[in-house]
């Protein structure tokens, strides 16, 4: 392989790209307006300092972490009776339809007033973000596998039960890890509303709080900061599938690019 | 499983009818019939071919042999024993491996799956389903998973899987037919050896004549639906294995060709 080409592969290049087209740019602009790589990361060694950017990073990435694992733990048994009970999906699909076009953010002030302004409102919030695509990932999933699989089961003396261990909840793997890690990204914008409307740390309450002291190179150290938990999440959740789940058929491609 | 006289697994089939929907918004009072007044007698041990064009409802008869589907009117007993659900003792062999196999288990876990089921012990699952593997021709295999296979060796698997379980009927529904006319050619001589091994009851649908008598002791003809039924049973006499250069066999293709010529 050319040194070009392995240089495409990693994906260095557009990162390269854009930190000369955002220099360009700050260089155009004000440095409260617009900073450049240089002053974020000037930024970010300040915040550095006295612990406070890692501390935050913390925060948010616990929020983010009970929240969804709780809502997946809670939502993979529910797309899983959804999807095998016609009645079950009777009765939640129109209000489940419903309410997951109400976003996370919406019920901030009513989830600090039900469950307290520390920890667990942000947390159920984070739940809330999670569930919805969750189930209904793994409902879809459910109703997809093939019918011929639960026959074979059946007549080679399976048991409801059996069939649904192992035929029903093998077969959706890979449509739960979809659900999970698609919610993972809704998990960040819940709790980034959550952390600026409500707290007194995470990467949210620190964009939010910059504007007071107006910082804007530390807005732009906490929106990279976010965009690189997001990655770093995302990058190990897909290891962990390909790592535990392979056999599953989960299929985890980083790039958006057919890999040759 | 203790072996049972070939008399036991006979299959019974009498006035049996199906009709799909019917319901409120029928045009007609008439309910649609896919499968009307259909007779059989199958025997046990025999090699059965179901034979008919697609769409006559032949799949719905396995299907309901199988218990898969409920039937509206008449009988289906296995022995004295009335069909109403899926057992042990049927197992089906399906045309789409890739549907009913399990992909995330490999091929010695796919085959071990019903043994897996019923509790059966490590040792013993184990032993069960190296002789099955190696009956199929696909000792060597066993650790790779379905995608990993071919088309032909997807049905092997299918087939040891089945078979693992010591049913005395098998159920086979076109298994052959998305195969490469080669891969199909050595899977036919290939059943033949295994049931002549096994001694299984084999019902076969298939809707290519040619195959039919290659396989069959005996063929039954289904007419086009719908209301289809079995119009003709033919005995095949021949020895096996069977071959297309045979006169004998030439024969009754033509005859069984000029069936479905009208």
């Amino acid at each position: 392989m050319s040194r070009g080409k392995r240089i495409l592969q990693y994906g260095v290049l557009p990162w390269v790209a854009a930190l000369i087209v955002w220099q360009l740019a700050a260089w155009a602009s004000e440095p409260d307006f617009l900073p450049g790589p240089y002053l974020t990361l000037q930024g970010a060694i300040e915040l550095s300092k006295d612990g406070s950017l890692f501390t935050y990073i913390l925060y948010s990435f616990y929020r983010v972490f009970t929240g969804w694992l709780i809502g997946s733990l809670i939502a993979i048994p529910v797309g899983l009776a959804m999807g095998r009970i016609r009645f079950v999906r009777a009765l939640a699909e129109p209000i489940l339809n419903f309410v997951r076009f109400i976003p996370a953010l919406a019920f901030v002030t009513l989830f600090m007033l039900w469950f307290g302004i520390g920890e667990q409102s942000k947390i159920i919030l984070v739940m809330y973000g999670t569930i919805f695509t969750v189930i209904i990932n793994t409902m879809t999933g459910v109703l997809a596998v093939e019918e011929d699989k639960i026959r074979s089961a059946r007549s080679m003396g399976a048991t409801e039960r059996q069939i649904m261990r192992h035929v029903i909840v093998p077969a959706t793997i890979p449509y739960i890890f979809t659900g999970v890690r698609l919610a993972m990204s809704t998990s960040y914008m819940a709790i980034l509303g959550a952390e600026m409307m409500a707290a007194n740390e995470g990467v949210g309450f620190l964009i939010w709080n910059a504007r007071l002291y107006f910082k804007t190179d530390w807005i732009f150290v906490g929106v990279i900061a976010l965009g690189l938990m997001g990655f770093a999440t995302d990058r190990l959740l897909g290891f962990v599938g390909r790592k535990l789940l392979y056999r599953y058929g989960i299929v985890f491609t980083g790039s958006l690019t057919r890999k040759a | 499983m203790t072996t049972q006289p070939a008399g036991a697994h006979a299959i019974r089939i009498e006035n049996l009818r199906k009709s799909f929907g019917a319901g409120a918004g029928a045009v007609s009072r008439e309910p649609h019939y896919i499968i009307k007044d259909v007779n059989l007698t199958i025997k046990g041990g025999e090699f059965f071919i179901l034979l008919g064009p697609s769409g006559c409802g032949k799949s719905t008869l396995l299907n309901m042999i199988a218990g898969f589907i409920g039937k509206t009117e008449g009988r289906i007993a296995l022995g004295e024993q009335e069909i109403e659900r899926p057992g042990r003792e049927r197992a089906m062999v399906f045309q789409q491996a890739d549907a009913s196999l399990f992909p995330w288990l490999t091929v010695r876990e796919n085959v071990e799956f019903g043994l897996r089921m019923k509790k059966v012990a490590k040792a013993e699952r184990r032993a069960i389903s190296d002789r099955y593997i190696a009956l199929v021709g696909l000792a060597g295999h066993e650790n790779k998973f379905p995608k990993e296979l071919s088309g032909g060796m997807k049905q092997r698997v299918q087939l040891a899987r089945v078979l693992a379980n010591d049913p005395a009927i098998l159920l086979m529904d076109e298994p052959f037919g998305a195969l490469d006319a080669m891969t199909r050619r050595t899977m036919q001589k290939e059943l033949i050896r295994i049931w002549r091994e096994t001694k299984k009851t084999v019902i076969f649908v298939t809707h290519d004549i040619q195959e039919a008598i290659l396989l069959g002791q005996r063929i039954g003809i289904m007419s086009v639906g719908p209301s289809s039924r079995i119009t003709d049973l033919y005995d095949i006499p021949l020895a096996y294995p069977r071959d297309l250069s045979d006169p004998n066999v030439l024969d009754l293709l033509g005859t069984i060709e000029s069936h479905f010529d009208e």
